[in-house]
Parts: C-alpha cells; structure tokens; sequence
C-alpha cells in the first residue's frame, strides 16, 4: 500500500536526448495510472525510472513518501510485468513465482501456501509443474502476473503487459487486471500505447508526448475535455475530426471561407469526436449548427454502429451512425455537428473554451 | 517415385531429388574419399597392428589377439598415465572453463574499450600448441624463467624438471592459458543471448548481482557450458600433444605422461607398435564413449531456450 510521487523528473541519456523532460505525476494510494501515449514519448522510461532499471537525471520519484533515486529495484519492492514476460525459461511455473519470495527469505512453507493461493486466483494451478516454453501466451501472461502478485509488493508496474497478445484474450485479461488490482488494492503504474486499455483501466490517465505530459485526469474527463489537439486526436477510436480555422473578416472561417460565427475569437481549430455528428441528405439544416457539405468515401460496418469517412472541403472527418449505414461510397451529403459539443483550440493547440 | 503432387504439380516433398541416379554419388565422392582414406583407413590400420607383434627388426609380424591388449592394459605404466590424463584434461577443463567465463563476464561490464578488451583476449588462441608450450616453459624455467625467479622469490621451491607436480600445474597452466581464448569468445556469446529483461525481472525479484549469476545467467549458459566441455575435453586429451612435447616429454618420471603422449612414445619413440596400436585403440574406444556420456547425460539436463 503506497503512494508514487514523481516530481519534475526528466531522463537524458549521455547521447544527449532527452527522453523524459520533467513529468509531475502524484498516484494516490491504491489507484491504477495508466501512462499512454505513442512510441517513443517516454512512458516507458518513466516506468523504468520508477522501476529503479534506468538512473533518474534530475527530479525526484518517491514510492511510499521516501524518496527512491539512489535505491536500486532490488529494495523498492516493487513487481514489474514485462512486454516479453521474462519469465525464467529454465524454471518451471512454480519456481518462477516462487524465485521473488526465495531471495527475500521467506520461510518455506509459507512460500508454498502464497505461491499456491495466488495460482489459484490466476487458475495456473494445473500448471504449476511446466516451464514457461510449454505455456500459450496468455498462460505466460498469467504466470507474469502471478510472480509479480505473489510478493505482495507495494507497487505494481505494467509495461505493455497485453500487446503480445491476440484481440480476444486482451479484452479478457483487461478485465482480469482491473478487477485483481481493484481487490489487491494495490497501487499501479501501466504503460500502453493502447488508447481503449488506456481508458477502460486507468483511475487516473497520464497522456503523454514527447517526453512531457499532456494531460493528466479521469479517463472520461480527459475524453470529454481533451487539454490539446494531441490528446484530442489520440484519445478516442476513431480520433477527434479536427479542422482548421482561418482568421476570415467576420472571425473564424472554416477552410472554405465559410465563417463560423459561434467560435471563440481566438480559436484556430475546431474539433467534434465522431459521434457528435449526424449526416442528413436533406438541404435543410437546423440553423446555428456546424454543417458540412461531405462526400462519402468509405464505409466502415462494424455491426452495432457504422463509420462514414467523409472528405469535407479538403479535410477528411469520420461520423458515426448507429446501426446500419445507409449511405454507400460516393453520396453526397452534410454532416452536422452538434454545437455544444464542439471543441475549440488555439494556434498553439491548447484547449479554448 | 511417388511423391505428392498438388494441383499445380509440384513436388510437395521437402527432399530435393536428382533425376541422375549417380550425380548424387559423384557430388558426395570426395568427401568420402577424404574421410575413408584420413579417418577410416588409419582406425583399420589401427585396429589390425593392435593384434599384431613384431619383432625387434620390423622383419616380420605375428598375429597374437588380444595378447596386446591384455599386456597394456595389466602395465603399472599405462594405469598411471590413465590417472595422468584425468587429472590433466579435469584440471585443463576446468581452469580453461573457469577463467574464461570470469573474464567474459568481466569483459561484459566494461563500458568503454569493450571490442579493445575482447580482441586482446582472443588473441592466444592464434599461437601455435607448441609455440605456447615454449613460452611458458621459459617463463617458468627454473634458471632462466623470471617468472620462476618471482615464485622462488615468494619462499616456493619451483622446479617443474624434478616434481611432478609442480610440472603438472605448468603443463595445465600452460595447455588452459592457451584455449582461454576460444572459450571466453563463446561465453561473451553466450552472455549477449541471454536476454537483458530476465536479469532486470530478476533484479527487481530481489536477486543481487552475484545471486543473480548463479539463479539466472548460468543455467541459461548451460547450452554454451556443455558444448565447451566436450570440445575442452577432446581438447585437453588430443590438442594438447604439442604442449607435453614441448614442455615436459612426459617427465619427470611419467608424471605427466598422458595418454595421446604414452601412445607416441612407445609407438614412436620406443617402437613398440603393438602395444601402440592396442593403446590408440583403448583411446578410441574412451573418446567415443565419454562423447555418447556427454551427450546422452549431460545434455538432458541442458535447457535450450
């Protein structure tokens, strides 16, 4: 049971680059962060850093108020789940849940009874015998977890604990991190490039770029009110429909020239996510909402819902339509956002509102 | 032939068949004829003097079985020179084994120089058995080796020409120091596949450095540590003629002695072929038989991936 205290760390590797460029996350006890952003923002050298696996340049990570920069991974008790798993190949199932416990002395029987309980909760119980090579990916998956759950430790990191693994068994194993770590109650750090893990997981979601975060929040907070156009476009499948403004005569004016008189003054992009939009094949349009005049170029049918990905005056714009589409490649016809759902940007990509 | 055909009509069998029924035979003839002309024609020779005994002249040859053998195998000499070889080829072994793993994983620390340090440590393996068997020879002479000089020097009476055992730790010095070389190129192998994550994952299990190595890294070397254990060992009982030449001759006495050296000497030297032939035929039959062990026992507790 521990807080995690990052404050301005930064990492720059001797080669100059900088990989992490001042990150301030506070995780409260007993919550699950999720670090998202795309490859290469540094989310997983922040998770390495509180790892103890990567030296912290400058700032302070903290686990439990004290604070660990100096203290190797060996003694922050910590468990980290890997991408490739790691599991010791030369060891069997037992073993490698067992090994944590073994060097942290732990009497032998209890040992036991801890390594078995914990495959119970995992159901590896009739694996306990095999070696990592004899086991499916989610069975590996699974013998991950248990090593890092077996030692109780103060706190859990993920880094990309699902990508290896197939669609179907990731929506399931999503499932089965959220409810295990919301009844160990143990605070955890996960890394994923993942947007949908992101946001079904995460108590408090960090999204980062470039080395620094763009927003930090609840997942459904940060959907609602995306702080910039990066989140705005990274959050969210398929992303937020962004389209430029130009400063016309009259304020705002779409690419078109047409003015968008209900924009905030210094808005320099306008953004409505996919489901805030209706398509009509009428020439009417309520007055004082966004219309759009679009042609359709594709249709995407998933079953419950369909996606239209329009082209607009130069810009490409996704809406969704429950059920079936019954607009087919090459119709015309005007999309129509709802104005209180739009969303304003500035000319740096900040949030107007 | 019958092979399967799919729809298209070609061959779904994995085996590349010659429509020549004799090309084949032509393209593998003189590998064969290599090997039965090197290897099987001396193994028959071999086998065929081992039976025989000749008289002190050469002039003529009888057929006497087993007699050869027999007469070896009862010989105090030959017991002595089994006991040599063991401790030689177990004490090369492992020293050879040993410092090169060290200095591999020393050599995987090293951030700055790390191709500086590996090349250098590669470099004995180029000098020739003999050529090493003389370095460490005037290195340890008792009157002219500054080595030996410095032993004396620390209160040790060294003097490889007159005890055995000090002639035996130069001969293992010596034929070790040599193949160092090639075992530390493939432990630094080994080591870069083993994979980073497992030992961070070990890391943050509460493993230190040392744990660590022993729990991880070794067993994960296996493959690389058995593989060079048969190659030292054939090493250590075949390669090493040259350095117990150039070294030692076998003496003091027949303190070091070894097997390969034993079958020179009294083949060559003493021309004694009979007795020669039986003992190359014992070596065989040992060479043989510790490789099926090796392969057969220790591998099974070898884990591969």
């Amino acid at each position: 049971m521990a807080t995690v205290d990052l404050k301005d760390v930064k990492k720059v590797y001797p080669s100059g680059v900088e990989a992490v460029r001042g990150v301030s996350i506070a995780i409260p006890d007993k919550e699950l962060c999720v670090l998202v952003g795309p490859s290469g923002c540094g989310k997983s050298t922040l998770l390495r850093m509180i790892a103890g696996l990567e030296t912290i340049s400058s700032g302070t990570v903290a686990i439990d108020g004290k604070i660990v920069n100096s203290i190797g991974p060996t003694e922050r008790d910590i468990a980290m789940v890997f991408q490739n798993y790691a599991l010791y190949p030369h060891m069997k199932v037992y073993d490698n849940m067992a090994y944590g416990l073994r060097n942290r002395g732990t009497p032998k029987d209890e040992i036991d009874s801890r390594v078995r309980s914990t495959a119970k909760v995992l159901e590896l119980t009739a694996l306990l015998d095999r070696r990592p090579r004899e086991l499916s990916g989610g069975q590996r998956q699974r013998v991950a977890m248990g090593r890092a759950i077996v030692r109780n430790p103060k706190v859990f990191l993920f880094d990309e604990p699902l990508s290896n693994l197939d669609a179907k068994l990731r929506g399931q194993m999503r499932v089965e991190i959220k409810n295990l770590q919301r009844s160990l109650g143990v605070t955890s750090v996960y890394v994923t490039h993942d947007q949908l893990e992101a946001m079904t997981l995460a108590d408090i979601l960090v999204v980062m770029n470039a080395g620094l975060v763009e927003q930090t929040g609840a997942p459904l907070d940060i959907y609602e009110k995306p702080a910039s156009t990066f989140v705005a476009s990274f959050i969210g499948a398929p992303p937020m429909n962004l389209l430029p403004l130009l400063q016309g005569p009259a304020g705002p004016a779409l690419t078109d020239g047409k003015a968008v008189d209900f924009a905030p003054a210094n808005a320099a992009t306008l953004g409505f996510r996919p489901e805030d939009a209706d398509v009509t094949f009428g020439a009417d349009a309520p007055s004082g909402a966004l219309v759009l005049p679009a042609l359709v170029e594709a249709v995407e049918p998933v079953g419950s819902e369909s996606f239209l990905h329009c082209a607009a005056g130069g810009n490409r714009i996704v809406v969704r339509v429950a059920g079936r589409a019954t607009a087919k490649p090459g119709d015309q016809l005007r999309v129509v956002a709802r104005t209180e759902k739009l969303h304003w940007f500035d000319n740096a990509g900040k949030r107007v509102d | 032939m019958d092979d399967f055909l799919n729809s298209e009509g070609i061959t779904l069998s994995p085996r590349v068949v010659f429509p020549n029924k004799t090309l084949p035979y032509l393209l593998v003839a003189p590998q064969l004829a290599i090997t039965l002309i090197f290897f099987y024609w001396p193994t028959g020779q071999a086998l065929y003097q081992s039976m025989l005994r000749e008289d002190p002249f050469g002039l003529k040859s009888k057929f006497v079985g087993l007699a050869n053998f027999r007469k070896v195998l009862a010989d105090p000499a030959y017991l002595n020179s089994i006991k040599v070889t063991l401790v030689f080829s177990l004490a090369t072994a492992i020293v050879a084994m040993g410092m090169a793993l060290l200095l591999a994983v020393m050599a995987e620390k090293v951030v700055r120089g790390k191709g500086l340090y590996r090349t250098l440590l590669i470099w004995p393996y180029a000098v020739a058995p003999a050529i090493a068997g003389m370095l460490w020879l005037f290195l340890f002479n008792p009157s002219i080796g500054s080595l030996a000089y410095a032993l004396r020097g620390l209160g040790i009476a060294w003097d490889p020409l007159l005890n055995g055992n000090h002639a035996m730790i130069l001969l293992v010095s010596a034929a070790a120091w040599k193949q160092i070389s090639y075992n530390f190129l493939f432990f630094v192998a080994g080591l870069q596949a083993v994979p980073k994550t497992l030992i961070e994952a070990a890391a943050i299990d509460g493993a230190g450095e040392t744990k660590r190595f022993w729990t991880i890294v070794f067993p994960l070397l296996a493959p690389t540590t058995f593989f060079l254990l048969v190659v030292n060992t054939v090493y250590a009982l075949f390669d090493t003629f040259g350095i117990v030449h150039a070294v030692t001759g076998g003496g003091p006495g027949k303190t070091t002695e070894t097997l390969v050296y034993k079958v020179y000497n009294d083949g060559f030297v003493n021309l004694i072929l009979g007795d020669s032939a039986a003992q190359s035929v014992i070596l065989m039959i040992i060479v043989i038989s510790l490789t099926a062990i090796q392969f057969r026992y220790v591998e099974r507790k070898v884990h591969y991936g």
